[in-house]
């Protein structure tokens, strides 16, 4: 059986199994004198029926999807003759992929090793037995399940009980996926890393000068472990970040000050949300913004200036950036600001104290560590911002300071390393996992301690 | 000025009349305060003030003069008016959204309410401590110097312990703090944190120091010492105390406002208000029959 | 009492004289708050008038009045030609023929490839589309527009600009054509419906927004179906029935961090985990919408658990008190109370996946797609995609094409978050 028909016939087994389990549940308790001498509603005597159908025909034919290819692919090479037997990974995900051509008729057989061709027929034909023999397993399976709830019920089984203990579960499955997400991340970038680390030592990587990915192709090419160095990666991150701070953080702060403090409510209506658009506007089109109007508009400037701006200097996507920005600052400081207790307003101002010396004097420091947490998630995410940085940015590592240069990121590099066509045995591609693994300790930290710092905050205005 | 007779103005009367229908307002509009609401050469004065908070008429055509180094209380339900009427004196109301006010309302002869009022000296001159101590996150010493330093009241670090020093003491807080006075003023208990609120007001000599219910939050003995504080502090300030408690407002003031539903009913030496009032409804609220 | 009142007097003094200088400063103050706005606002202004000033011209295209002879001769086909023989015949050819008839003999290979390269490649398509439809049209003649090359279509809106026309690759030869038919009105703006149907094209004349279009939607639709459900599902466990314990705050620190997590991250996630781990296909919805479901999950999660937050216990109590169960307080209270909030949440979400761009880099959306998806397994790219592949592109009239890509996609973006505020304005319940 296919595996969409399969679908459906446990989707109306389980349907099936709910009607007949609230009818037996009705029927049961008719000779007591009606539903109410049940434990539970009949609902859930059918719900729980259902579930004692589905949820192990399901979860056995998930499982059955996730690993049979590996399962049926291991077994086809074993049987395969000694010399034909891969020795990298790499090969035997080509063996693999020619059996699996071959099988489906994409390749055909001539000029192919017999052994091969028996291959695949003998894949053809495992296949075929996986999927019979997985029909038979999920639809017993189901079964079972369905008559061995048919026969524990009876008048007092806790069937409600029973199936909140699954909808419970649930949730709490739902809620674990985070930790899940988390872990799929770490695992992800930390496994490549490691594998990257092998040929390139990670001392190497954290504290090389030189960045050149795309002449390492080849293992034995000369300087191929020296051209890995991270640090102007590094370097042009900071900067970027650094510049985009050095705008968002005044704006968004003073905007946020004067919205919250002096603006009149009309005023404040308008430019609120006028401002929240510019956190609504996708990245990409920051990146276009940055690539086509900022940046050459940066460059006449410094022409102007007699001065010599790359067309790709770090400036225009540094400034475009902190425009991104501004609108997530000053909503977390007027989070932040709001959060200060009315008294201590009252307090400045009934001394005498203008608006402005209340809001320097007692507010802000006051705020102070709620906006410094606000600040330092908006540093994780201007070094973790990608398309501004991809379109108007450099791809040449260049180690410079110098705001008028162009530099390369961490993000960009990422990028350029993994679109297209990735092997995953070489250490360019791979470096792209290291940067990441970078990216993502950096900003975690960042992260846990800005959400840290904000929260201590809210609770002492609590 | 003593003597002034005090006569609603008509129109104000039928429109109020207009949109109320409750007999005992009603009965309300038809007689104007009761008592000694005018002093001679008063430090404060006001003449028929109307609030507003937006549509909402918050107080109703209050006349009352407050003399120099008197002590008046405040007393009314809740609701009553008796904050509103305390925060238009130093125009706190000014930091509220569609608060306004009419009539008239002089600081000796300056009217609080003209254009040409500075608002940043008039609170210097009229200081206020409110219901919840409400220290700034700062050092205690920085807590007190804080106006001073605003103001500009001295650069000078010697001076400037003088001011704190001084400022503690009136407000009988120095002993219990003088060992560490830089560590924060929201370390200390309410009642101390309320004395530090003083201090932190009478750091920059104010000549009217308002209270708006400044014991509510705090226990007995706080409450006990705060108030021997404003008997102190009388010789000096003039207080004006909004206050929720009765025996507190006999206790410390010279005279006593009594406020219902946004109306001065009535004003009198505090000792005649306490014995024998001249307005039913304040016989009622002292009795306890509401509040 | 003497002293006293000389330190009063002294102080007002004091204040008076400090007076004139604070206020300079809350004056000083004043104005870089209002700096601070403006700069936001002119920011927005000049963001907006850029792309629609450099992308309004894309809903317009230009079209070339041409007379087309549909001439067996030209066309190459024998007399007797079969139905099926004229999907092979020689389209371009009665481009040329028409074109040469319209200027009369062109002389020189050049010349005469500068003249059929005013039309675009797909104008042979439509011809070979228009014929096999209604064969009968062979041996007839009709005028038909044509669409122009996007060389000339830059040319002719450029004619308009005030800092003089953008030649580029348009020779003088071609200008002194076009001249031509511009003043006999053979040359017209239309509206670009292409732009809305098509899929991408290496042409930007033809390239459109049809096949992105549809693979967004595609993909947000497997996004909502995954973090929709799965976040309010974790939501409603974390208010409503987690433990205070030390899991449940790893579970939130964990939430509260994926949040911060750069998007980039995400698309290795994607890359490492679900293509080469779990060996779904690259390049198509599904992969796209169980990377951003899984990077919006956060963001619904904690709208959701704002949403049941303010909910308010006494609505729980009045249904615990009349014995529901508590799954029973959840499914009949709490979570209808709570469903506009999380509506909200989730159009907010959703917007956000959207816009995203860079994960999906990592995943194979980067690709050429002309064919509009069917399936969430077809080949696909989405809108943001396409906007950044477009603004790689060297051809100036792709300028124009992102430009308008970005007011589409900004208008989809500024229509659900409206819809968002205007579903929290509407359901808004106060406690």
């Amino acid at each position: 059986m296919e595996t969409p028909s399969l679908l459906i016939s446990l989707i109306a087994l389980t349907v099936l199994a709910f009607y007949i389990g609230r009818q037996r549940s009705i029927a049961q308790a008719a000779p007591l004198g009606g539903v109410r001498h049940l434990q539970s509603l009949p609902l859930y005597y059918g719900v729980r029926a259902s579930l004692w159908c589905g949820l192990p025909a399901f979860l056995l034919l998930a499982l059955w999807l996730i690993f049979d290819e590996p399962l049926i692919s291991t077994v086809v090479l074993s049987s395969m003759p000694e010399h034909l037997q891969p020795h990298s990974l790499a090969e035997r995900n080509l063996l693999i992929n020619q059996i699996e051509n071959l099988a489906s008729g994409a390749l055909s057989t001539e000029g192919v090793d017999s052994a091969v061709a028996q291959a695949a027929e003998n894949l053809l034909r495992l296949k075929h037995i996986a999927g019979m023999l997985l029909s038979v397993a999920t639809l017993v399976l189901a079964l079972v399940g369905f008559i061995w709830a048919w026969w524990r019920m009876s008048p007092r089984l806790r069937a409600r009980y029973q199936v909140e203990l699954v909808f419970k579960g649930a949730l709490l499955l739902c809620a674990c996926l985070a930790i899940l997400t988390t872990l799929g991340i770490a695992l992800s970038v930390l496994f490549e890393s490691l594998r990257f680390f092998q040929t390139v030592p990670f001392t190497d990587f954290i504290t090389g000068l030189n960045w050149s990915p795309q002449t390492a192709i080849r293992a034995d090419q000369v300087g191929g472990s020296g051209s890995f160095g991270a640090v102007p990666l590094f370097v042009g991150t900071l900067l970027i970040s650094f510049i985009a701070m050095c705008v968002a953080v005044p704006a968004g702060l003073m905007s946020a000050i004067y919205l919250a403090e002096y603006a009149s409510s009309t005023v404040r209506s308008v430019a609120k949300p006028v401002l929240e658009i510019l956190a609504g506007v996708p990245t990409v089109v920051y990146g276009f913004f940055a690539a086509l109007t900022v940046a050459p508009f940066v460059r006449d400037v410094g022409t102007g200036l007699s001065l010599s701006v790359s067309s790709e200097s770090a400036l225009a996507a540094g400034l475009v950036m902190g425009v991104m920005i501004i609108p997530f600052v000053s909503s977390l400081a007027d989070d932040v600001i709001s959060a200060v207790p009315q008294a201590m307003r009252d307090g400045s101002l009934a001394l005498g104290a203008t608006h402005s010396e209340t809001i320097k004097k007692v507010i802000f420091p006051a705020a102070l560590p709620g906006i410094v947490g606000g600040v330092l998630l908006a540093v994780s995410r201007a070094i973790g911002e990608t398309m501004i940085v991809v379109m108007a940015a450099g791809l040449a590592a260049r180690l410079t300071l110098n705001p008028l240069d162009a530099v390369t990121t961490v993000t960009v590099q990422i990028v350029t390393l993994l679109v297209g066509d990735q092997e995953f045995d070489s250490p360019k591609t791979l470096s792209a996992f290291a940067l990441g693994l970078m990216l993502f300790v950096v900003t975690l930290l960042l992260n846990m301690v800005a959400l840290k710092v904000v929260k201590r905050y809210r609770e002492q205005y609590e | 000025m003593t003597t002034v007779s005090l006569s609603a103005p008509a129109e104000g009367l039928v429109k109020a009349r207009a949109t109320v229908a409750d007999p005992l307002k009603e009965q309300l509009l038809a007689e104007s305060t009761r008592g000694k609401p005018f002093v001679k050469d008063p430090k404060i004065c006001s003449r028929n003030v109307n609030v507003y908070y937006g549509d909402k008429q918050a107080i109703f055509d209050v006349s009352i003069d407050i003399g120099k180094n008197e002590v008046v209380a405040m007393i009314g339900p809740s609701g009553c008016g008796k904050s509103t009427f305390l925060r238009a004196i130093n125009r706190m109301n000014d930091t509220i959204d569609g608060c306004r006010l009419d009539g008239e309302f002089l600081l000796e002869d300056q009217n609080i309410y003209d254009r040409k009022m500075d608002v940043v000296e008039l609170r210097a001159r009229i200081g206020m401590v409110f219901q919840k101590p409400n220290p700034f996150p700062k050092s205690i010493y920085d807590n007190v110097a804080y106006g001073a330093k605003i103001h500009g009241l001295t650069s000078r670090r010697v001076e400037m312990d003088e001011i704190v020093e001084t400022s503690l003491r009136k407000a009988g807080l120095w002993e219990e703090v003088k060992d560490r006075l830089l560590q924060p003023g929201t370390g200390l208990s309410g009642g101390q944190q309320q004395r530090l609120c003083i201090a932190r007001a009478i750091a920059i000599s104010p000549e009217v120091i308002l209270m708006d219910e400044p014991c509510s939050a705090l226990d007995p003995l706080a409450t006990a010492r705060i108030e021997e504080l404003i008997a102190e502090l009388a010789e000096n300030y003039t207080i004006v105390i909004v206050t929720h408690s009765m025996q507190q407002a006999a206790r410390v003031s010279h005279r006593t406002a009594y406020f219902h539903l946004g109306r001065l009913i009535e004003v009198n030496d505090t000792t005649q208000v306490f014995t024998s009032p001249e307005h039913h409804l304040t016989e009622a609220y002292i009795t306890g029959r509401f509040g | 009492m003497n002293n006293r009142s000389r330190t009063t007097s002294g102080a007002a003094a004091l204040i008076q004289k400090s007076l004139a200088r604070r206020y300079r400063a809350e004056r000083r103050f004043r104005w870089y708050g209002i700096a601070a706005v403006v700069f936001g606002l002119l920011c927005v202004a000049t963001l907006f008038v850029d792309i629609i000033g450099k992308g309004h011209g894309a809903f317009r295209q230009t079209y070339l009045h041409l007379t087309i002879d549909y001439d067996r001769d030209v066309l190459g086909l024998s007399a007797t030609a079969a139905a099926s023989e004229l999907a092979l015949a020689d389209y371009p050819a009665l481009i040329k023929q028409a074109l040469l008839q319209r200027f009369g003999e062109v002389s020189g290979r050049s010349a005469r490839r500068e003249l059929s390269g005013m039309v675009s490649s797909s104008a042979a398509y439509l011809l070979q589309d228009r014929l096999q439809a209604n064969p009968s049209l062979l041996g007839t003649t009709e005028t038909l527009w044509l669409l122009a090359d996007d060389d000339v279509d830059t040319y002719i809106k450029s004619l308009r600009d005030r800092g003089g026309a953008f030649t580029g690759r348009v020779s003088e030869q071609q200008q002194l054509w076009l001249k031509a038919l511009r003043d006999s009105k053979e040359v017209r703006l239309q509206f670009n419906w292409n732009f809305f149907t098509s899929g991408d094209s290496r042409e930007p004349e033809q390239a459109g927004i049809g096949s992105a279009t549809m693979g967004s939607v595609l993909t947000l639709l497997i996004t909502l179906l995954l973090a929709f459900p799965i976040g309010v599902a974790a939501a409603v466990y974390l208010e409503e029935f987690a433990p205070k314990n030390a899991w449940t705050e790893f579970i939130e620190v964990n939430i509260n961090n994926l949040a911060a997590v750069p998007s980039i991250i995400f698309g290795l996630l994607g890359l490492a985990i679900l293509i080469n781990f779990f060996h779904v296909p690259r390049s198509v919805p599904l992969i796209g919408g169980l990377v951003l479901a899984i990077m919006t999950l956060p963001t619904i999660i904690i709208s959701s658990r704002a949403a049941i937050k303010s909910v308010p216990p006494s609505i729980r109590e009045a249904a615990i008190g009349i014995g529901a169960s508590p799954s029973q307080v959840v499914l009949h209270h709490v979570l209808p109370l709570a469903m506009p909030g999380m509506l909200t949440g989730a159009i907010i979400g959703m917007a956000q996946a959207l816009g995203e761009t860079a994960p999906l880099l990592m995943i194979g959306m980067v690709a050429f797609i002309v064919d509009i998806p069917g399936g969430f397994t077809d080949p696909a790219t989405v809108l943001p995609v396409q906007i950044f592949l477009w603004a790689d592109s060297p051809e100036r009239a792709f300028v124009e094409k992102t430009s308008a890509a970005i007011m589409v996609l900004l208008a989809f973006l500024i229509t659900m978050n409206t819809a968002a505020v205007m579903l929290r304005r509407k359901l808004e319940r106060r406690w």
